[in-house]
């Protein structure tokens, strides 16, 4: 079949693209350019969207002998994905850009200019598996290797969309990748992963954010509502954030402290021990299936947060709204976060958390 | 030698002509015969005359074909670096002279090798640099730049046009700018990369005192072109070193490019009379034919023919409800090769300035394509192109009606 493969300029786009070919796919490479100003990325930029990730993108389509394009999803990119990312730490809560750009770009804007355009599937690096499951369904499954494993963050993709995605990396393990594109003679093969968020270059989202919101001042208090410091904007905190809170005071019982609510309007940050951060129910906006909506109550496990441990559940699918209750406490649940419903390896479905109850 | 042309075996027909053209066979022959040939220009003995002479004998005949004199061509590195040379050199010099020069006048619609030179020179070089507007057919508006000359003319240290466009293949009043700019004692460069081979190049007659060309649109090859440059004009050069090339442009002479150049301007200018009637025809029959497929196809630029006008072998179109990235991306999947016509960064089109200058908005600028033709353009390759465009144009139009548009 014709594939577009979205080649990063990294390692795993680049093995992926190479074994689409090497399975008879016709595939046509293209590098997304999502940043509005390239020019600005250009030194020491780890992520998707510097002009070096262009070149070595192109370098790798070269060797594959495949066509190559460079696609500008730049505004849509900017409106769909950094736009929310900063609306989203704006109202409290904690994004996941990653998840956003799979659900609004690669899977969608992407994806649908490739099928308008005659392609049938659209490749990518992803770590995750597409198994055929009954009646012809497609169900996304963790990857094998699980340090690597990115089913997390494709749970918001619906079976039209797994219908026309291929991931060849989610049997191979990070290493074997790496030394396949080495074997392959790839120039990407030693090039570093990239960890932080493509469009923040320099790592630091707290500065990236109060860049876009401004000096927005406001107070961190206990749980009784004492005063405990000033802070000077609500985006340097994150629900279960424990480091870089400059509290001054030690707590009276000497125990660490950790962010456990962000209040928006009045900016105010709440600390408290440990077990206050503990979740026993929570509730998930935005619900997207994999498949067919759950008709009855779910057991399952919940991911709740990247590279997040799962934890026993059971889902009960209110219309737009998921109730999640957990079989066990789980600490540090930020809303914003999509909680992705695993049914042992396979993905069921997802949502994006709203509150949390103790 | 196999032919660049449609050819059964890669299938492959090319519209890119004003990107960069085969080159011609006689130009290949000769650099292979001179990069076997030992001599660096500048030497003394006898292999260095011998150089020497291949690269003076190359400067006399391109300075006849191009209606200079010998001193008045200056071998640079191609068409950027002669465009550098003349919009920075000559601001740098005529600045000196009179520190009041500050003011450069040029087309919205020129060639990043000008336009990214200009905006250098206003960021550091305390330039005010004033693009001026040009109409819809993308030709200078003539009345403005006489209005902003008339304001101090003083104040101008140069004017630069580009000859022809090279997107929409507009040519510019080059005879009027010359008038009014010379009226205030105003020199003037114009950038005729795209104007060479294509319409009659007379560089003394036309009075001006710098002109950019460059040897791979002409079938010469890449990496040589000259800046023609009045001997008693004053401009400061951007390299140091050897002192070669009227100390405007030192550097080791490349005979052997040099050499090839020359032959391709002489069979370009030879034969530029006959291929501009051929390319016009055959330009003629692309549109109407296009038009039978897109009837809503509009084609950008002037439409009156003609060395006055515009240039005989660009076909600039706009395919509306679809994006030219996408045409592109389908014609080269068909093995067509064509370009959207604008400047790219990292390979990622941008909306063409010189569309927006024109008057057209981001998303007619974003649905065009640039076709251009030259000197293998075989009426085959138009019935190679209006074979596979039904199905590219109607594929890129559903692309762009379901909104899976980049934009």
């Amino acid at each position: 079949m014709k594939v577009l493969a979205a080649m990063s300029g990294g390692v795993d786009s680049a093995v992926a693209a190479a074994r689409a070919v090497d399975a008879g796919h016709d595939v046509t490479g293209i590098h997304l350019a999502l940043s509005r100003n390239p020019q600005s990325y250009r030194t020491g930029a780890r992520g998707c969207c510097s002009l070096e990730d262009a070149g070595d993108a192109r370098r790798v389509a070269d060797v594959l002998g495949i066509p190559f394009y460079v696609w500008d999803m730049s505004e849509r990119f900017h409106a769909d994905v950094v736009a929310d990312f900063v609306a989203e730490y704006d109202a409290g809560r904690t994004p996941n850009p990653c998840v956003r750009c799979n659900e609004r770009i690669k899977f969608a804007a992407v994806l649908d200019r490739a099928l308008a355009l005659g392609f049938n599937a659209v490749t990518t690096g992803h770590y995750a598996r597409l198994v055929a499951g009954r009646d012809g369904v497609v169900e996304l499954h963790r990857a094998v290797d699980n340090d690597k494993d990115q089913s997390y963050v494709l749970g918001v993709l619906t079976q039209d969309q797994l219908r026309h995605a291929v991931f060849p990396l989610g049997d191979s393990r990070k290493g074997d990748v790496r030394a396949e594109a080495a074997r392959r003679r790839l120039a990407v093969a030693d090039k570093p992963d990239s960890h932080d968020i493509c469009f923040i270059a320099d790592g630091d989202t707290g500065g990236f954010l109060r860049q876009r919101l401004g000096h927005r001042p406001g107070r961190v208090v206990d749980q009784r509502g004492t005063v405990l410091v000033e802070h000077d904007g609500t985006v340097a905190y994150t629900i279960g954030q424990r480091r870089g809170l400059r509290l001054g005071v030690p707590a009276p019982d000497g125990q660490p402290r950790y962010v456990l609510d962000i209040e928006p309007v009045s900016r105010t940050v709440t600390v408290g021990p440990r077990e206050a951060l503990q979740v026993r129910r929570l509730e998930a906006v935005h619900p997207r299936w994999c498949d067919t909506v759950p008709s009855g109550p779910l057991a399952c496990t919940a991911q709740l947060r990247a590279h997040g441990e799962p934890v026993p559940a059971t889902a009960t699918v209110l219309g737009e709204r998921i109730i999640l209750d957990l079989h066990e406490p789980a600490a540090g649940i930020a809303p914003g976060q999509a909680a992705v419903l695993y049914d042992g390896t396979r993905v069921v479905g997802s949502g994006t958390i709203a509150s949390t109850a103790r | 030698m196999t032919s660049p042309l449609t050819d059964a075996a890669t299938a492959v027909a090319y519209f890119d002509h004003a990107a960069t053209t085969p080159m011609v066979p006689e130009s290949t022959a000769t650099m292979a015969e001179h990069l076997q040939r030992l001599g660096n220009p500048s030497s003394l003995h006898a292999s260095g005359r011998a150089a020497r002479r291949t690269v003076e004998e190359s400067r006399e005949s391109i300075a006849q074909q191009l209606g200079a004199r010998p001193a008045d061509v200056v071998f640079t590195s191609g068409g950027t670096e002669a465009d550098n040379i003349a919009v920075k050199g000559l601001y740098w010099a005529r600045r000196a002279a009179d520190p009041r020069r500050r003011r450069v006048l040029a087309p919205a619609t020129e060639h990043h090798a000008v336009l990214d030179p200009l905006a250098w020179l206003a960021g550091s070089e305390d330039a005010d640099v004033e693009l001026v507007g040009v109409d819809a057919t993308g030709r200078l508006r003539v009345d403005e730049l006489r209005e902003r000359l008339e304001r101090d003319p003083q104040s101008v240290a140069l004017v630069t046009c580009m000859w022809a466009n090279n997107e929409v293949g507009t040519i510019a009043p080059i005879d009027a700018v010359v008038r009014l700019a010379h009226m205030a004692g105003i020199p003037v460069h114009s950038d005729a990369v795209q104007a060479l081979g294509h319409v009659p190049v007379d560089f003394t007659r036309c009075g001006l005192d710098a002109m950019t060309v460059t040897a791979h649109k002409v079938g010469g090859p890449v990496g040589v072109g000259a800046l023609l440059l009045r001997r008693e004009l004053d401009v400061v050069p951007l390299l140091h070193g050897g002192g070669q090339e009227r100390d405007i442009r030192s550097g080791t002479m490349n005979a052997p490019a040099v050499a090839a150049f020359a032959v391709a301007v002489e069979l370009a200018v030879a034969r530029q009379a006959a291929q501009a009637v051929r390319l016009e025809a055959l330009r003629t029959d692309l549109i109407a034919r296009v038009r039978g497929i897109v009837p809503d196809v509009v084609v950008n630029g002037d439409p009156v023919p003609g060395p006055e006008h515009r240039l005989p072998g660009i076909a600039h179109l706009t395919f509306p409800g679809c994006e030219g990235d996408s045409l592109l991306m389908l014609l080269d999947a068909h093995g067509i090769e064509c370009s959207t016509g604008s400047a790219c960064t990292a390979g990622v089109p941008q909306a063409s300035h010189v569309l927006l200058a024109m008057g057209q908005d981001e998303d007619s600028a974003r649905a065009s394509l640039r076709l251009s033709l030259g000197h293998t353009s075989l009426a085959a390759d138009v019935d190679f192109l209006i074979d596979a465009l039904p199905a590219v144009y109607e594929r890129s139009r559903a692309a762009g009606l379901t909104g899976a548009a980049l934009r």
